[in-house]
């Protein structure tokens, strides 16, 4: 696919001459890139502790190889079934005429507060072939639903519960497209398929794929719904031998090759990316309505039917089992405090990492080159660590090198930070790269320096993205485990760790009000969010 | 669309930032974790102050990385704080996860003691001689074969290996009469189990202690082609017998009560208790050992101690369904005395080789 000159010449010149970041900026990316360092480290310490032999055993293992694959097949076919969902949601939520179509955008959009151990476990219990699906179905006759259990169910509960991430970078990117394009393709004498194929959609690819790769990443990574739904992938196998065996030697090797898949998979998305450049003209316009027409009523189908596995399903039976537990006598326990911490801790973390994530973003929108692409990329290896891995290699560093620093909140939020850090790096670049540099020249024209620059033009022009990534951090932090249990200040106590403790020895109703209260919590960003972008 | 709007919200999310930095400290940790329950009336009663007060590891602090949950262990704490006046500082997670971050934390590690849910993980700490050694008034509370050989950790309460099954499909006369009767092509696709499971794992360690590696390599294959369903825990497990999706499972007995607490007592499932010292009858224990780090391992101790009374050996034999294994504290009356089971005969810390267990489960598919 390749993008029309139009898209280009938006922006003004094709290419512009190289120049160099400033010293401020190259150092706080080289920061950044440093302690991306860190689990990197710890990995590569831990791996050769069994010498070469190991590694090769470990390594040239036939089902190693297998295992890897379905990891990659796993993270391919939810990564595009991802994109198929989302697509089509953005563009009725944001263009045409859908009855609540605000509604609907929040609604979709909201899949992504359920932790994926809470979502993969109610999709268990509802579609399992003795499930609650089956139960209803009993009386027709039904004995045994098919097997969800792997390959099938894990696909579906993450395409299920991680889509959003490319909705939102999608419903992001097709705000900042500049409706002027698109009239001037109809007016040409396009129709709005061939507008929304050649002009809109192209425009839409850096979204897309910045939402692509935090799922294919995602996938990479976790650990709930492949446990849960018994697919035998990578993260699943690293975990085994974490809980296991005890030993980390072969957990760490098996870690750096999932590091090397990542690497293999920000390649492809590299190439994904293309070279071009998206700038829109800068005093855009709403964009114009598309009617619906006959069509209204299966793109409603279709918006419900997303909403009612994604959204309905879960919640709805996360509420059944708070009401079985409460009828059994079961008390409610008070959660405010779990609730603020979690607020709290992901709050810091969402701010701490989309002031990380800008300088990022602006080094490898602005300053493009081979070191900026790489500062870029680095943040992502972070990202597709399974939790575990990353908060062993922080307890590590922590405990041995910065033992002022071991079990403090500050040191949870760095973990936060360097796990989610791409989440707002992607959105903030993609918010940046819609924003036309000769607006920032003209500053700099007018005698401003280029960190003012960057804080009082960039910033502000590119301060959805920058929001948006922010959100997404927080959203991401209220839900993490791991780190959390492990790097958290003693006695640190979240949401997330009030529905594990329950989950791990029981107690459906113990765990359903915290998840209920997680997901209500983590709404409310989200809902202003969507409204506020809405409202524009 | 350059909106002022933008820019207010980040200033906003600034301002938040600030001010929740300002503030300095996350207000619930300490007081929120080591007492879950008693966390917000504390708070709101004693303010910040308070809980940063307790926060200091100082003097007399117990520091716990305890792989039980909350919801189990979570109120011994609590009585334990109460009668010594140690302040108890207890971090959860998994039980593996935790022997991992003590190996990884080293010579620094702020542990004092390690709770764990399984003898497997107190083995591993011991193989790294992270273990400190207890003195024989506690160990000798305990049975034997409850016990580290050398003395550096001991069990605490006691669970028994079972099998639950559906009581509307089966009858306990249907069940055979040893574990290996599983293996049996009738039994293909009515068994449940949880093979990532700490106890299970335990279990097929026992096996191969008792019955040989070949013999325990026989069951795993014999099991696997009957189909069995893999469940993430022993809790799933008696779910799933209890909802009719699989006729068996291979679990750890307090789980059916647990199940049944919450999902009302009729429901139609049972425990059923192999004799005769047959392998699927082994009696695990969950335990802890003091640190060779710790900074205050007489706290420790004294938690053991506590640990070990008759007060806190009830509390497992009434609010966990677990085994007491002292001396006058009689098990629960839903379940079978723990001297009219018939374990097999082996002794908990040569149950310590989990690799060679996991080795085993891969090559035999079922991990």
């Amino acid at each position: 696919m390749t993008s029309p000159a139009a898209v280009r010449t938006g922006g003004g010149r094709g290419t512009r001459p190289r120049r160099r970041a400033p010293l401020l900026l190259g150092g706080l990316g080289a920061l950044i890139v440093a302690a991306m360092a860190l689990p990197l480290v710890y990995l590569v310490v831990r791996s050769f502790e069994g010498g070469w032999e190991e590694i090769a055993e470990v390594v040239l293992d036939g089902d190693t190889l297998a295992v890897l694959g379905r990891s990659a097949l796993l993270a391919g076919v939810v990564t595009a079934a991802s994109v198929a969902i989302s697509v089509p949601l953005a563009w009725l939520t944001g263009r045409t005429d859908l009855p609540g179509r605000r509604v609907w955008a929040v609604l979709a959009a909201l899949p992504l507060v359920i932790p994926s151990y809470v979502g993969g476990f109610v999709l268990v219990s509802v579609l399992g072939p003795r499930g609650m699906l089956q139960g209803w179905l009993e009386p027709f006759g039904v004995e045994r639903l098919p097997e969800i259990y792997g390959f099938p169910g894990a696909a579906l509960a993450l395409t299920l519960f991680s889509y959003p991430y490319v909705f939102l970078t999608v419903r992001g990117a097709l705000r900042g497209v500049d409706p002027a394009m698109e009239e001037a393709a109809r007016s040409l004498g396009s129709g709005a398929w061939t507008t929304f194929a050649r002009v809109t959609l192209p425009q839409l690819r850096p979204g897309i794929v910045a939402g692509a790769l935090l799922v294919a990443l995602y996938c990479l990574s976790d650990f709930g719904v492949v446990s849960l739904l018994q697919y035998d992938s990578f993260s699943n196998q690293i975990y085994i031998q974490y809980r296991s065996a005890f030993d980390r030697t072969p957990a760490a090797i098996l870690a750096l090759m999932l590091v090397t898949l990542t690497i293999a998979v920000l390649l492809v998305e590299g190439r994904t990316r293309g070279r071009a450049r998206y700038h829109g003209n800068a005093a855009s316009r709403p964009a114009s309505t598309v009617a619906l027409g006959r069509w209204r009523l299966p793109a409603l189908l279709f918006c419900g039917g997303v909403v009612l596995f994604a959204l309905v399903a879960p919640v709805g039976v996360l509420g059944f089992w708070l009401a079985r537990g409460l009828a059994e006598g079961e008390p409610l326990r008070p959660l405010w405090n779990a609730a603020w911490s979690s607020v709290y801790a992901s709050g810091l973390a969402a701010g701490v990492t989309a002031l990380a994530a800008l300088p990022v973003a602006i080094l490898s929108v602005r300053f493009r080159g081979r070191v900026s692409g790489l500062v870029e990329k680095a943040t992502y290896l972070g990202y597709a660590l399974p939790g575990i891995v990353l908060a062993l290699s922080l307890v590590f560093f922590g405990a041995n090198y910065a033992p002022w620093a071991y079990q403090t909140l500050g040191l949870l939020v760095f973990a936060y930070a360097i796990h989610f850090l791409p989440q707002a790096v992607g959105t903030t670049r993609s918010a940046l790269l819609q924003v036309r540099p000769s607006v920032e020249e003209a500053a700099r024209g007018l005698g401003r320096g280029p960190a003012r620059v960057a804080a009082t033009v960039t910033a502000p022009l590119a301060g959805s993205g920058i929001l948006a990534g922010a959100a997404l951090v927080f959203l991401t932090t209220m839900k993490e485990l791991p780190a959390t249990l492990l790097l958290g200040p003693t006695g640190f106590e979240t949401l997330a760790t009030r529905i594990w403790s329950a989950t791990s020895e029981a107690f459906f109703a113990r765990a359903a009000a915290p998840a209920l209260l997680l997901i209500g919590i983590s709404a409310i960003p989200l809902y202003v969010l969507v409204i506020r972008e809405g409202a524009k | 669309m350059i909106s002022r709007g933008n820019l207010v919200s980040a200033l906003a999310l600034l301002a938040f930032i600030a001010v929740a930095a300002g503030c300095g400290q996350p207000p619930p940790e300490g007081n929120d974790g080591e007492s879950g329950r008693e966390g917000t009336s504390g708070e709101a009663a004693g303010g910040e102050t308070t809980a940063q007060e307790k926060l200091e590891p100082g003097e007399g602090s117990l520091v716990v990385y305890s792989g039980r949950s909350e919801e189990l262990v979570g109120p011994i704490f609590e009585q334990f704080e109460e009668r010594s006046g140690v302040d108890v500082q207890v971090r959860y997670g998994e039980t593996a996860e935790l022997a991992a971050t003590i190996l990884e934390e080293g010579e620094n590690s702020p542990a004092d003691l390690f709770f764990a849910q399984d003898p497997g993980a107190l083995g591993a700490l011991d193989d790294e001689g992270r273990l400190a050694k207890l003195p024989e008034e506690i160990l000798g509370r305990v049975p034997d074969h409850f016990r580290a050989d050398d003395g550096d950790w001991v069990g605490t309460s006691g669970r028994s290996r079972v099998v639950a099954y559906n009581t509307d499909e089966l009858e306990e006369g249907d069940l055979p009469s040893s574990v290996f009767g599983f293996t049996d092509p009738e039994w293909e696709g009515s068994i449940g189990w949880a093979p990532t499971n700490g106890s299970f794992q335990a279990f097929v360690t026992a096996l191969r202690v008792l019955e040989g590696e070949d013999r325990a390599r026989e069951w795993l294959e014999g099991v696997q082609a009957n189909d069995p369903f893999v469940y993430p825990d022993n809790l799933s497990a008696v779910e799933g017998v209890a909802s009719g999706e699989v006729e068996v499972a291979l679990v750890n007995h307090y789980y059916l009560f647990q199940v049944k607490e919450e999902r009302g007592q009729d429901l139609p499932a049972a425990n059923y208790f192999f004799d005769g010292g047959d392998p699927g009858a082994l009696v695990l224990a969950a335990g802890a050992g003091v640190l060779d780090t710790a900074e205050n391992p007489e706290a420790g101790r004294e938690f053991l101690d506590f640990a070990l009374s008759d007060e806190a050996q009830q509390y497992f034999t009434d609010d966990t369904y677990e085994y007491p294994l002292i001396d006058g504290v009689e098990a629960n009356e839903e379940l079978p005395p723990l001297s009219d089971l018939q374990s097999p005969q082996v002794d908990l810390s040569n149950l310590d080789d989990l690799g060679g267990t996991l080795e085993l489960l891969q090559e035999t598919g079922v991990l």
